[in-house]
């Protein structure tokens, strides 16, 4: 502090994590970061003002207590640290490598006005790692059983922050998966360079460890009905779903061999493991000149994988300009680094295949920015004759996801919007239906890690309240 | 876990039937749907449909034909043995109903997959006329079964060694032309259902077929199995498995069901040689 006061010192500059080179990384599928040391971490952590109101708190989707942690970070008690963070998050190994913090707590840090920010998904990504590795494995404590069961449909981030509030509430928590393995779009969506697996089992057997039971395989929807889990005597229902229905562009070409929705790609790469085929049996088609549709999260990862893979080109096709870009800065840079190609304002038209129905190439057109449409941003318009052909042997469209109406159209007395998504109350998370709360990409459609485990949270409190207190 | 209770060896050892145990989805499941298997840690999931249920014991039957890396390590487990995974009961059940006459056409291990339709059409009161058939006669399924899920059975074999010589499509133009088909129901080989279907379009019979596309996950996430049904794009394990068998492009379901020929190939050369070493 007295640095900054007199500013005759030096300030301390915001510590980077050291990550694998460009090229070697793009090779390999091991994560790009290796995070700080215990040294590095304490450093960073003396960069925190300690803020008596901190702002960084309020841009937090689930008011991790920053200044808490870090203070921890700093004095080096890093159990301490991993503690005060689990206070309001299950999954901070998680959140501090996924979460978008330049729009949240970081960008709301007070020494981000002058310089960089803080860097708290560093630091929280060391705690929890530092805990992982070295910690004891105590459990936090868990309140008196109230008897109550809670069914939780999903085990994505936000079915995951419901089950671990309310098993530390004394509740009896039970996680319905429909996959053979937990964890959501954090096992089959997020590659494994972005968020070990091992990680995301850690951190679901800290849940199941302090007594969540987890049935996978299980879809709910069909291998058994919302209304007969509240036949088998369970209190409250969650449905953290997620989105789960590919969006698909709808032009000529779609169905041709090579052409697969993010979701197909991600999911046989990340959950099924095709990325070390054959040592595991599930296929993926490896192209040389790789097409990726969309610029979202989604989409840097699935280009980034396809240099995993072994193309020789890997470009991401988008049909606005860079600045309406959705993606987190630090995904569009490490894909960048890594050679991913970008066209902006260029807009799929057709796509071309042999007699084999395999995928040979694209035709764009180059698009020009109108007038500010429904979502603010400015409409991207067709240039008249700027048709031009990409070659291209896969191509992977990430323009989002819709909601997956299975578990919807199952279950009666559940209002949907226009959309198919679920409508919830904004506050407390209920559904129209008694009983059941709903929360992260099927009620908001698809949003990030963080906002799902806000909503997940936002839930399990009106949850722990209706167990108590009646609806 | 699912453990296996009942393993059968059909048409040469080709065709394996498996009895698993998995109370949750027998209690669920109805004709026309399918589970999800994955044999171990580093296995594929394969879709398959159902060839019965047996709610009281808890049990599921699918039938499968060795074709790959995956089938082949089905087969290599036995009885007492489990599958990692089973997920279901997913996909739409058969649409069943009083129609008057239906019949009911298999093909190959698709003889599977018809057989408990075959039985609910005859429940429901209507008559049902089955044709099955297989390249010959130590190939062909279920032909006791068949005979008494349904209340008149006709058998083709291509090669003449038993029933009628030649496909299924010759018997099945002389039942259309003979009798007042109120519906047919086809499943099979792809290009048996595209030229069944061809014939029941002809005497503008609603014609029932069930599609068997590659999958991942089954529950509409992935899109993996993706069809085109009059012009529009549906997915098979969501909207499906069971189409109008006359708005269904055939051409692309074949293509489409090559998408890893070379990568299945490899995979199950691998494994063949390992399991002769």
């Amino acid at each position: 502090m007295a640095e900054e006061k007199e500013g005759k010192k030096k300030k301390t500059p915001r510590q980077s994590m050291p990550e694998q080179g460009p090229a070697v990384r793009a090779k390999n599928f091991d994560e790009v970061p290796f995070g700080y040391d215990e040294e590095t971490a304490m450093l960073e952590a003396s960069r925190c003002l300690q803020c008596k109101k901190p702002s960084c708190v309020e841009g937090c989707p689930v008011s991790v207590d920053i200044p808490a942690f870090i203070a921890k970070i700093k004095e080096g008690d890093f159990t301490g640290a991993c503690r005060k963070l689990w206070e309001r998050n299950a999954l901070p190994a998680v959140c501090g490598r996924v979460c978008p913090q330049e729009l949240q707590c970081e960008g709301k840090c007070i020494v981000g006005k002058k310089g960089d920010p803080v860097a708290i998904g560093n630091l929280e990504r060391f705690a929890a790692d530092w805990e992982r590795h070295h910690g004891t494995g105590e459990l936090p404590p868990i309140e008196e059983p109230t008897g109550k069961r809670v069914a939780v449909v999903g085990s994505g981030p936000s079915g995951l922050t419901v089950a671990g509030d309310l098993i530390l509430k004394g509740h009896d928590v039970t996680v319905f998966e429909a996959f053979h393995l937990p964890g959501g779009v954090l096992i089959y969506g997020i590659p494994e360079f972005r968020l070990p697996k091992e990680i995301v089992g850690q951190e679901v057997n800290f849940l199941v460890r302090q007594g969540v039971n987890l049935e996978t395989n299980q879809v709910v929807g069909r291998t058994v009905t919302i209304d007969e889990l509240f036949e088998q005597g369970y209190d409250a229902v969650y449905l953290g779903v997620g989105a789960g229905l590919p969006r698909f562009l709808n032009i000529p070409g779609e169905n041709l061999i090579g052409i697969y929705s993010a979701n197909e790609y991600l999911t046989r790469s990340n959950l099924m493991k095709a990325y070390l085929f054959p040592k595991y049996d599930t296929p993926i088609i490896k192209g040389k000149n790789v097409v990726t549709l969309g610029a979202g999260n989604v989409a840097m990862d699935s280009a980034r994988t396809a240099l995993r893979l072994g193309a020789e080109s890997s470009k991401i096709v988008y049909r606005r300009s860079r600045q309406e870009v959705p993606a987190r800065s630090a995904e569009v840079h490490h894909a960048e680094e890594e050679g991913v190609e970008f066209h902006f304002l260029t807009n799929p038209v057709r796509f071309f295949g042999d007699e084999k129905n395999r995928l040979t190439g694209m035709e764009c057109l180059q698009m020009e920015l109108g007038e500010p449409d429904d979502s603010g941003r400015r409409r991207p318009l067709p240039i008249k004759g700027s048709e031009f052909k990409l070659e291209c042997d896969l191509a992977i469209i990430a323009v989002g996801a819709g909601a997956n109406p299975l578990l919807t159209q199952s279950t009666e007395g559940l209002k949907l919007n226009n959309w198919g998504y679920i409508i919830t109350d904004p506050k407390t998370g209920k559904t129209s239906k008694k009983g059941v709360w709903a929360g992260g990409d099927i009620v908001t459609g698809a949003a990030t890690v963080i906002l799902a485990m806000g909503a997940g949270r936002q839930a399990a409190d009106s949850i722990d309240d209706y167990l108590k207190w009646g609806w | 876990m699912f453990k296996i209770v009942r393993k059968e060896e059909m048409s040469e050892g080709n065709v394996i039937l498996n009895e698993i145990e998995a109370p949750l989805i027998a209690q669920k499941a109805k004709p026309g749907q399918f589970v999800i298997l994955k044999a171990n840690e580093t296995g594929e999931r394969i879709p398959l449909t159902m060839a019965d249920t047996d709610p009281e014991k808890g049990t599921i039957t699918v039938i499968y034909m060795v074709v790959g890396k995956s089938t082949a390590l089905f087969k290599t487990l036995q009885v007492g043995d489990e599958y990692q995974d089973v997920i279901g009961p997913l996909g739409k059940p058969t649409h069943v109903e009083k129609v008057g006459t239906v019949v009911c056409v298999g093909g190959g291990t698709g003889i599977a997959v018809l057989h408990p339709i075959t039985r609910a059409m005859k429940e429901a009161g209507n008559h049902v006329i089955a044709i099955i058939g297989a390249r010959s006669k130590d190939l062909l399924i279920l032909e006791d079964q068949m005979r008494a899920a349904s209340s008149d059975l006709r058998v083709c074999t291509d090669d003449g060694s038993y029933g009628h010589h030649g496909f299924v499509t010759d018997v099945l133009k002389e039942v259309c032309e003979k009798e007042d088909v109120a519906q047919a129901v086809l499943i099979g080989p792809v290009p048996m259902m595209k030229f069944a279907s061809l014939v029941t379009k002809e005497y503008n019979i609603p014609t029932l077929v069930s599609l068997n596309p590659i999958m991942v996950d089954g529950t509409g996430m992935c899109g993996g199995c993706r069809v085109t049904i009059g012009g529009k794009t549906k997915f098979a394990c969501v909207d499906g498995p069971e189409f109008d068998g006359h708005q269904v492009d055939y051409d692309e379901l074949m293509a489409r069901l090559q998408a890893y020929c070379e990568q299945e190939k490899q995979c199950y050369e691998e494994f063949c040689t390992l399991e002769q070493a």
